[in-house]
């Protein structure tokens, strides 16, 4: 299931584009790199006229006083404009609407991605909406990753999958990420999503997956030495197929809970 | 402002070998040793990125020949470990920034040229310069005994992010002792540099005639009084972390391979980010103002022209080296920022992009209405303009918080700052090594070998720093063993590996023809006048090589720093220290 890419991925060369916030992250990556290629091109044209206009063989008396008009304080005041107008106009707002606020919609889907030397744990919290007490003392490597408290009424629903991300297309998704060991980041490529997982910190991301198909979980910080390989899978599908995925999740879980490690 | 006693002792005094060569506390000296070995870890540096090249090519195939003489810990069979590939990352960026390009640019060239340039005898306190020196030399030495520690050098990235670096092998304890050295190095220089500017300019020498070099030295010399001191407490509140237990940057309830850590917790894994980055932003511009100053010289000499806009330039390099101190965060967008820090930090990080504007403005217009020669040293001063240019305006995407969110940790980011610090900030010292050598020698360097030197690294610079965008963008990883190759994402770009690898081992070849110059030269170079380059500054006023005292005469300064082709004059170029304009 390849996503295809739009206009603005192929000319900048972006991974394909999946999330409803993504466009505009890539509309800025596209405006800044057309202001870069302006400024550039006028620099080197100036500089290639200059070189060839005033080498020493062709004009052998220097001016003392150079320039003296002030063009080059409108292109500089025009530059600054320019980057105010990217800064207040997208930058902060976009970061507002998309980073800052947490999403109200109830229909929200929270899943908990827990980042460790070198996978990722991703947590459901099951039918009750609840995610279950975790407690480090109860970590087992094999039989349980996130040491969770299986005493907790809450936690008996609860699913937890090793480097697989499903989620729903078309519906907000709410990740709490976390580490439980070094700091980690979490890149969903054509999500525009990074975020660096941090041990002893819970961050929010949000987002909306707006393509169904699979891609990759990259880590994106180094994380120790096999940080190369720690590769997930995201899975976005339909409605449908997400519940029958948790549903065949769940009762796997149910039947061998100290098996999923395969 | 002047200095009372304006005898000076113009003779050398005779000693024995140690007291010539090794604690010989002349500034000129000092910045020799600075200079040779800053060169030799800038070469050492680049050695290691040679090895990675390797590996990020031809990911798990053995290295051949060499290979194998890295012993089964390194490289079995010629095949490189993760954790060596690892150490070889952290090691360069950290020899590269601290033991190569700080020490060269403000050690080598700073320890040089101040005292020359504004007509001093010597640095303000010669004794601690030479401690600053041998500080350096013993951080060095302990950066480079680490690759021999159980479990080999640092490996978590010349950033040492905790809690990885934490709970790393013994070599990130050496990394910190070095780095312990090597930031005393810079605080003892710093100080010297700062009471140097301010109490030993030559009569008449006011802040508005220093030549723009000497104004890049002072604010680098802020810089790292001002900004290292917090690394340097980081860097022992980390040591404490590792040897005893304490949990400054541990936070509570750490599992690391399963095993729940014991220890007391309760600290804060990004106070480690923010005190680093308040260093490291200063730093960036520690690593390049000077270089800015290099190239002012060389543009100004060889356009037989003032400075265009030299007021200008100050005032920016000025706002820069303030600014520097709080743009730090725009590192840490992705660590989990609300909208009004990030606010604040985007803000600043584009008000900064003015003054370096500024500044990269007025020297292309420094080039209209000029007589340019082009000689080696200018070469490489004209190259570093579009690659600046290049480096500067791909920090615009990466210094606004949205678009990072895609840009952060990619390659983008490391061809960003490789282009402001190697086509930008080595070729400045290249420049200035063939500028100044004919100075410290008496000698020129030889024209055939330095174009032999300047073409070749100027088009493998951009073949392995230009694929690093395209990678960048396509949203491959930094700092992965295998380049990418086990990403499905990474793979449309990852034959760009073999294409940067070749060119950087290409690179490497053309660098012989500079070793050889410097040593041919040395000997065998074209003699040189006392001021080969018609120059206005004071360094090249007085004979060479500079005797002990540096001036034979009283120096005293009539005017401002570049003052070549003045209207009515004959001769194009008038010396700060000439008393009649002829």
């Amino acid at each position: 299931m390849e996503i295809e890419k739009g206009w603005l991925q192929k000319i900048m060369g972006l991974p394909p584009l999946a999330s409803a916030h993504g466009g505009e992250i890539d509309f800025m990556i596209f405006l800044l790199h057309l202001l870069m290629l302006v400024l550039f091109v006028g620099w080197a044209v100036f500089f290639i006229v200059v070189l060839w206009k005033f080498r020493a063989s062709r004009h052998s008396k220097a001016n003392y006083k150079g320039v003296t008009n002030h063009y080059s304080t409108y292109i500089e005041v025009g530059v600054a404009v320019i980057e105010a107008i990217l800064l207040l106009g997208f930058s902060i707002p976009f970061w507002a609407k998309n980073v800052d606020a947490l999403p109200t919609d109830r229909n929200t889907v929270v899943v908990r991605v827990v980042a460790e030397q070198f996978l990722w744990n991703v947590h459901y919290p099951g039918a009750d909406g609840v995610f279950g007490k975790t407690d480090p003392n109860l970590v087992d490597k094999q039989t349980n990753p996130l040491g969770l408290d299986k005493s907790d009424p809450a936690a008996k629903d609860d699913i937890v999958s090793i480097n697989q991300l499903h989620l729903p297309v078309n519906r907000q998704v709410l990740i709490y990420l976390s580490s439980k060991d070094v700091i980690h980041s979490f890149a969903l490529n054509i999500m525009r999503v990074k975020q660096d997982a941090i041990p002893g910190l819970s961050i929010p991301i949000r987002f909306i997956p707006i393509k169904t198909g699979q891609s990759e979980i990259a880590c994106a910080q180094l994380c120790g030495l096999g940080h190369y390989r720690m590769k997930g899978y995201l899975t976005v599908s339909t409605n449908k197929e997400f519940d029958e995925w948790l549903a065949s999740q769940a009762k796997q879980s149910q039947s061998s809970s100290d098996d999923f490690w395969n | 402002m002047a200095h009372d006693s304006n005898h000076q002792d113009s003779h050398h005094p005779k000693h024995g070998f140690w007291r010539t060569y090794v604690f010989n506390t002349d500034h000129k000296m000092i910045a020799l040793w600075y200079g040779i070995t800053a060169l030799c870890f800038l070469l050492f540096g680049f050695g290691l990125v040679m090895l990675m090249r390797w590996q990020l090519a031809y990911p798990e195939q053995p290295l051949p020949l060499i290979g194998k003489w890295f012993g089964p810990t390194r490289m079995p069979d010629g095949v490189m470990l993760p954790e060596f590939y690892n150490q070889l990352g952290a090691m360069h960026g950290t020899i590269m920034v601290f033991m190569g390009i700080v020490p060269l640019a403000v050690g080598a060239y700073g320890n040089f040229l101040i005292p020359l340039m504004i007509g001093a005898p010597d640095m303000a306190f010669p004794k601690i310069n030479l401690a600053s020196y041998w500080a350096f030399f013993i951080g060095g030495v302990v950066m480079l005994a680490s690759f021999f520690v159980p479990g080999g050098a640092a490996s978590s990235g010349w950033t040492s992010y905790t809690p990885l670096a934490v709970i790393a092998t013994t070599g990130q304890t050496m990394w910190i002792i070095g780095m312990i050295f090597l930031i005393t190095s810079s605080l003892l220089g710093a100080v010297n540099f700062i009471a140097t500017i301010f109490q030993m300019r030559a009569p008449g020498l006011s802040f508005m005639k220093l030549p723009f070099f000497i104004w890049a030295q002072l604010v680098t010399a802020f810089l790292l009084l001002l900004a290292f001191p917090p690394l340097e407490a980081a860097g022992v509140m980390q040591l404490m972390d590792r040897v005893a237990h304490t949990s400054f940057f541990m936070p509570s309830g750490l599992v690391v391979s399963g095993e729940h850590l014991k220890i007391s917790g309760g600290g804060s894994v990004l106070l480690w980010q923010h005190l680093f980055w308040f260093l490291a932003h200063p730093e960036v511009y520690v690593l390049i103002l000077p270089a800015m100053g290099i190239i002012s010289e060389i543009i100004a000499n060889n356009t037989r022209k003032p400075l265009w806009g030299y007021k200008g330039m100050v005032y920016s390099i000025v706002i820069l080296g303030l600014l520097s101190f709080i743009v730090w965060a725009h590192h840490m967008f992705i660590t989990g920022m609300g909208t009004t820090i990030s606010a604040f930090f985007q803000a600043t990080t584009m008000i900064i992009s003015i003054p370096s504007v500024v500044i990269l403005t007025a020297l292309f217009i420094s080039l209209w209405g000029g007589s340019i020669r082009f000689n080696i040293p200018m070469l490489f001063a004209l190259a570093f303009l579009p690659m600046f240019g290049i480096g500067g305006l791909t920090g615009l995407p990466l210094g606004l918080s949205s678009p990072d969110i895609q840009l952060h940790d990619t390659y983008y980011v490391i061809g960003h700052f490789h282009y402001i610090v190697a086509p930008g900030t080595i070729f400045a010292l290249f420049a200035g090594i063939y500028y100044w050598f004919p100075k410290i020698t008496g000698r020129k360097m030889n024209d055939l070998l330095g174009h032999l030197h300047f073409w070749p690294s100027l088009i493998c610079m951009n073949l392995v720093f230009m694929p690093m965008m395209i990678q960048g963008l396509a949203g491959v990883s930094r700092r992965l063993y295998d380049g990418g190759a086990s990403y499905a994402h990474a793979q449309g770009v990852l034959h760009l590996n073999v294409l940067m690898s070749h060119a950087a081992w290409v690179m490497a070849v053309f660098q012989i023809p500079f070793i050889i110059n410097i040593f041919w030269s040395l000997y065998k170079g074209q003699k040189a006048s006392d001021n080969p380059w018609e120059s206005t500054t004071m360094e090249w006023a007085t004979a060479t090589p500079p005797p002990h005292g540096n001036f034979a005469f009283d120096p005293k300064v009539y005017r401002g720093p570049y003052e070549y082709s003045v209207p009515g004059a004959t001769q194009d170029y008038t010396p700060q220290c000439q008393e009649k304009v002829i």
